[in-house]
Formats: structure tokens, C-alpha cells, sequence
């Protein structure tokens, strides 16, 4: 704080008003965080209740028995996960390599593919369900985990790739150099020394496309129509939406469940994130 | 895939003398020499290939689909092959145009997705700003719950935030003293539960993107400047906000393709887009028509309808960061 100085010469009360305000909004925006978890471990009574309390007195584990035992949301997580890292380490690898082109080289067309890079990110991939589902047809991929893997490598390469140059950028070239007069090949270069230099921003970039994939719920109720046991956790969590009655525990646990891995990964990466969230922007 | 490409390079190609391009590098060739030796000039394109493969097939591949479909008669008869694909040139576009709900649908969309960037940019803008003027560990807890927010995936925040304002069990309608309000039910508020929820998920990236952004500014920059005697807010004016103007690009771009595509929060929040489709939006207009009523091609022509939208936004953001003179 010491280095903004300046910016806090505000008197006392003005900071802590500002401080209050600040663990005010902090409690506002968890809250729906902390009321999804207190209604997944609420009691059935307790939670179809028309006078809600915000705590629970006697904590039940019915609703994740619900979900996992009728439910099978270990095989859906288990869908989801072989989904998400299939697509996370793909695409690390494939926009490794196309960053260290687009950075370490100069070759005609370079700019240009650059800027298509860019506008590649901007394709609204919810628009090419349509034509994305007759070419999972036509390969018969429908109601297939490849059905989301493949469409999600293709949608998180862009912004990955982007992303990395800043990375591969840094990594300072008399390195390189230095490799090569030792005897490296441009493979044993790329892999054994470039590679472990970028393994960070890899790991920033790769919190982007496991969270795209990991959420994604258009793909994967549109391409998985009839085979339930290929479902992702976004899908089987609306069987417990029904017309007369939404069975609001199974919700509230499923939720649970597909969110505190997502949010733990985000809080154990959030500073290589933020850094390379930074990175990306000034670049 | 991608093994392929490493395996090759390691011959040098024959051509490679001739390889160098005119460029800035050229200017300075002593450095860069010994590197070219290795390679070809084949060889970046090795690099890219298995990228350009994929996004070839998956990304320009289907967007060329798209555009021919959006021209066919494109049915549930066609799709099973039981009739012969029809060309139609812009029929299915006439038919679109015609039709008053496409009309209102984008309007809901261009207008709701205005109403969430402008509510993402003000909150995001005002906690950064919050960020700056506490200390550590209010700033943390912020960060935290921001983060939390940022990391639930769209399907459970929506989930969520109808539970918190279900008209029985919801704990919002209580504490205002709403009764039994059904937020679902009239257009407006169902609306304005869905930008609750998307404002929620989306603030913390503008947050903590232009927070960082300040936090760049250097200090002696904005010494001067009081010093100079002029008020915090002429400060802000004068100072912090043209330094900001980058980032603040970059995050209403975002914003902007971001809550203009928005597909999951309305259909988990609205049950597919309202009674009788008062809620509905291109993306999950589009959704309707192709996979609900097996109209695949007016799905399709939506489907291009949103593609230049989003385009003509891509473009306008390209030249502004040309403008500020970014090298690419």
C-alpha cells in the first residue's frame, strides 16, 4: 500500500467507510455462494421451508446422496473431467507450438494470421451449434465425449494462443542461442528448455479452457441427445428441474458439487491467473 | 497430431537461404543468424499446423456451413435425407425479417445485453476504484468473493440465483417483503433477474482488470498532479482515466461479445426463454428454432445475423487498439 500512498491520504473515517462498504458488497456477492452450500447440506424440511433461515442446525448429507446414488453424478464428473482435461492438454500443446511460431519467427502472413487469432475469439461459437452438430453427426460423434472435446479445442485455441505470445515473447532469445551453440536441436530447444520457461502462462491459459469447457452447456445439450450416461455435470443438474416441483437440495448439492472443484482450482492458480490476466492486457 | 511436426523439422530444407524476409528483423541480421541455420522456413508453419488443422475444421469449416445452410431449406425432412436439400437464396432471410418476433428478439437482445455491460463497467469500475482507497485485508475478502464469482459456472450461478428468488422458498423475496413475487414471471423482472446474475459473474473480471490498471499508474505521476493542486476528481478526469483507456477498451469489448451471446443463464433462468418467449435472445432463439422446431436453416440465418454483429464489433475494436498503436 506504501507505494500508493498518496491515494490513501484520505482521513480515517473516509477509509473506514470505504473498508465497511467493501466487506459489505464482499458479503453480498458471496452470499449466493454460501447459501448454495448451507441449502445443499440442509435438511429437506429445511429447505422447501417458506420461512428460510440462513443457517441449518442439523446438516444432512440427503441431498448428495440423491444426487450421486440416483442420480450418477460420479459418472458425470468423471464425463466432465475427461472432457475438460482432454481439452486443456490438447490445447496447450497445439498453441505452444503456434505461439512459438507467431513470436520466435518472422514469415510472411504472420501479422495476418495474428489478427485473424483475434478475431477467431470473437466468433460467437454459440452460432455454429448448428453446422457443428451435422459435422458430429456426419462423423458419428454425436451423444460422444469427442463431440465437446473436439469443438472446445478448436474454441480455446485462439485466446490461448494469444494469450502465450506474451509468454513465449519473454523468454529471451540469447537463450536460444546459447541452446544451439551448445548442441540442442531446435526440438530438444523446444520442448526441454522453451517449454518448462512457458510451463506458467501454460498454466494460466489453461484455467481459461478448462473453466469454458468444464461450463459449457450448450454443446453438450445439443450434441448428447439420447445417450444420458455420456451427460456433463451442466446437463444432469436440470433432472432436478420439474414442472410441478424442482427438487431445490438435489439442485443446491448438485451445484455443489460441480462448482468447489472449479473454485479451488481458480483460488490455488488466481495469481498466476491475475499475472497473466495482466500480461495478456498490457501485451 | 502435434508430434508430427517435430519430427520432420530437424532436416534442413534447401531453400532456406533464400528465406529471409524483408521485415524489422532484417535490420539487425547478426544476432538472428546463427538461429536461421537450424531452421527452414518451413518450419513455423510446421509449428501452426496442427492449430490451422483444428481451427480449419472446427471454426472456419462450420462457419462456412453456417452461411450455406442459412441459404437452403434445411428441415427435419432434409436432415434425414427423406428430401432433396433445396437452394432458397435469401428466402429463409426474407422469412426471418418478416417475422415481428426476430425483430423484437433482437432488440431484446441488443438492449438487454447494453443493460449488462453498463452494469458489469459500473460496478466492476466503482469496486476497483473501492479496491484502492482499502487496506489489505477488506481487499482481500473482496478479491475472494470476486473470485468466487468469477470461478461458478454459468449453469450453477443461475441454478442459484432462481433459488435465491423463488417465490416460495427464496430467502430475497423475504427480506424485501415481496410475498410470493414470481421474478419469472412478468418480462421485465425476469429479465432483471438474469442481469443480476450475469452483472454477479462478470463484474470481478472488469473488477480486477482495470484495478490492475490503476495499480500501474505510477505513483509520481498522480503526485504531481496534486501537487499541482488539482482536485481528486480532475485528477480522475485528467489522469487516471485517459491512462485507463486501454484497459477500459479492452474490458467493454469483452463485456460487450460476452453479454451479447449470453445462452445459458436465460434458458436455465427463464426454463428456455420465458412464457411464451417473452425472454427470448438471439442465441437462444436460434437454439428454438434449429433444435426445437427442426428449422435448422432460419436457426442458421439467426446464427449469421449474430456472427456480423459480433464481427462489425470485432473490427471497430481492431482499429481502435490500431489506433493506440499496438504492435501486433
Amino acid at each position: 500500500m506504501s507505494s500508493t500512498g498518496f491515494r490513501i491520504r484520505i482521513r480515517r473515517p473516509g477509509r473506514l467507510a470505504a473498508e465497511a462498504a467493501a466487506l459489505l458488497v464482499a458479503a453480498a456477492v458471496a452470499f449466493p455462494l454460501y447459501w448454495m452450500v448451507l441449502s445443499a447440506f440442509k435438511p429437506a424440511g429445511e429447505v422447501q421451508s417458506t420461512n428460510p433461515r440462513p443457517w441449518t442446525l442439523s446438516p444432512s448429507l440427503d441431498s448428495f446422496r440423491r444426487v450421486f446414488e440416483q442420480q450418477e453424478f460420479g459418472r458425470y464428473f468423471l464425463n466432465s473431467l475427461v472432457v475438460a482435461s482432454a481439452v486443456v492438454l490438447a490445447s496447450a500443446v497445439i498453441a505452444f507450438l503456434a505461439a512459438t511460431a507467431v513470436t520466435r519467427f518472422r514469415f510472411r502472413f504472420r501479422t495476418t494470421l495474428l489478427i485473424m487469432f483475434l478475431v477467431a475469439q470473437m466468433v460467437p461459437i454459440e452460432a455454429l451449434t448448428i453446422p457443428l452438430f451435422f459435422l458430429m453427426r456426419d462423423f458419428g460423434q454425436l451423444n460422444t465425449l469427442g463431440s465437446l472435446i473436439l469443438p472446445h479445442i478448436a474454441f480455446s485455441l485462439p485466446f490461448a494462443i494469444w494469450m502465450l505470445r506474451g509468454f513465449v515473447k519473454a523468454v529471451p532469445e540469447a537463450l536460444e542461442e546459447q541452446a544451439m551453440i551448445d548442441g540442442a536441436g531446435r526440438t530438444r530447444f523446444l520442448w526441454q528448455i522453451l517449454f518448462p520457461l512457458v510451463f506458467p502462462g501454460l498454466v494460466a491459459t489453461s484455467v481459461f479452457s478448462f473453466i469454458s469447457t468444464w461450463n459449457d452447456f450448450l454443446f453438450a445439450k445439443s450434441f448428447l441427445i439420447s445417450d444420458t450416461s455420456q451427460s456433463t455435470l451442466p446437463m444432469a443438474l436440470l433432472v432436478f428441474f420439474k414442472p410441478d416441483e424442482n427438487d431445490w437440495g438435489g439442485i443446491m448439492a448438485g451445484s455443489t458439487v460441480m462448482t468447489i472443484p472449479v473454485l479451488v482450482f481458480f483460488v490455488l492458480v488466481q495469481r498466476r491467473l491475475v499475472s497473466g490476466l495482466g500480461g495478456a492486457v498490457k501485451d | 497430431m502435434t508430434t508430427a511436426p517435430r519430427t520432420k523439422e530437424a532436416a534442413p530444407a534447401p531453400d532456406r537461404a533464400g528465406a529471409r524476409l524483408p521485415g524489422p528483423r532484417a535490420a539487425r541480421p547478426s544476432r538472428r543468424t546463427p538461429r536461421r541455420r537450424t531452421g527452414s522456413a518451413w518450419t513455423p508453419w510446421l509449428y501452426l499446423l496442427p492449430a490451422l488443422v483444428v481451427l480449419g475444421g472446427l471454426l472456419v469449416y462450420p462457419i462456412y456451413q453456417l452461411g450455406l445452410i442459412s441459404f437452403l431449406e434445411y428441415t427435419q425432412a432434409q436432415v434425414s435425407g427423406g428430401e432433396p436439400t433445396t437452394f432458397q437464396g435469401l428466402g429463409n432471410y426474407r422469412e426471418l425479417f418478416a417475422d415481428p418476433q426476430f425483430w423484437q428478439v433482437l432488440l431484446a437482445t441488443v438492449l438487454f445485453a447494453a443493460a449488462c455491460v453498463l452494469a458489469t463497467l459500473a460496478v466492476g469500475c466503482a469496486l476497483a476504484v473501492l479496491l484502492t482507497r482499502i487496506r489489505a485485508l477488506p481487499r482481500l475478502a473482496l478479491m475472494l468473493a470476486a473470485l468466487g464469482a468469477w470461478a461458478t459456472p454459468a449453469v450453477t450461478g443461475s441454478t442459484v440465483w432462481v433459488f435465491l428468488f423463488d417465490p416460495d422458498y427464496g430467502p430475497v423475496n423475504r427480506v424485501l417483503g415481496l410475498g410470493d413475487f414470481s421474478w419469472t414471471y412478468g418480462r421485465y423482472s425476469a429479465f432483471a433477474l438474469v442481469l443480476f446474475e450475469v452483472v454477479w459473474c462478470s463484474f470481478p473480471f472488469v473488477m480486477v482488470t482495470v484495478y490492475a490498471g490503476i495499480k500501474a499508474i505510477p505513483s509520481e505521476v498522480l503526485e504531481a498532479a496534486a501537487l499541482d493542486g488539482a482536485s481528486q476528481w480532475r485528477i480522475w478526469r485528467s489522469v487516471t482515466a485517459p491512462m485507463l483507456r486501454p484497459i477500459l477498451v479492452v474490458v467493454t469489448i469483452q463485456s460487450i461479445i460476452w453479454d451479447f451471446k449470453v445462452f445459458t443463464q436465460i434458458y436455465v433462468m427463464t426454463g428456455g426463454g420465458g412464457i411464451a418467449g417473452q425472454n427470448l435472445v438471439l442465441n437462444v432463439y436460434a437454439y428454438q428454432k434449429a433444435f426445437a422446431s427442426s428449422q435448422y436453416s432460419l436457426g442458421s440465418a439467426i446464427g449469421v445475423v449474430m456472427l456480423l454483429i459480433l464481427l462489425t464489433v470485432t473490427l471497430v475494436y481492431l482499429r481502435l487498439i490500431r489506433r493506440q498503436g499496438e504492435e501486433l
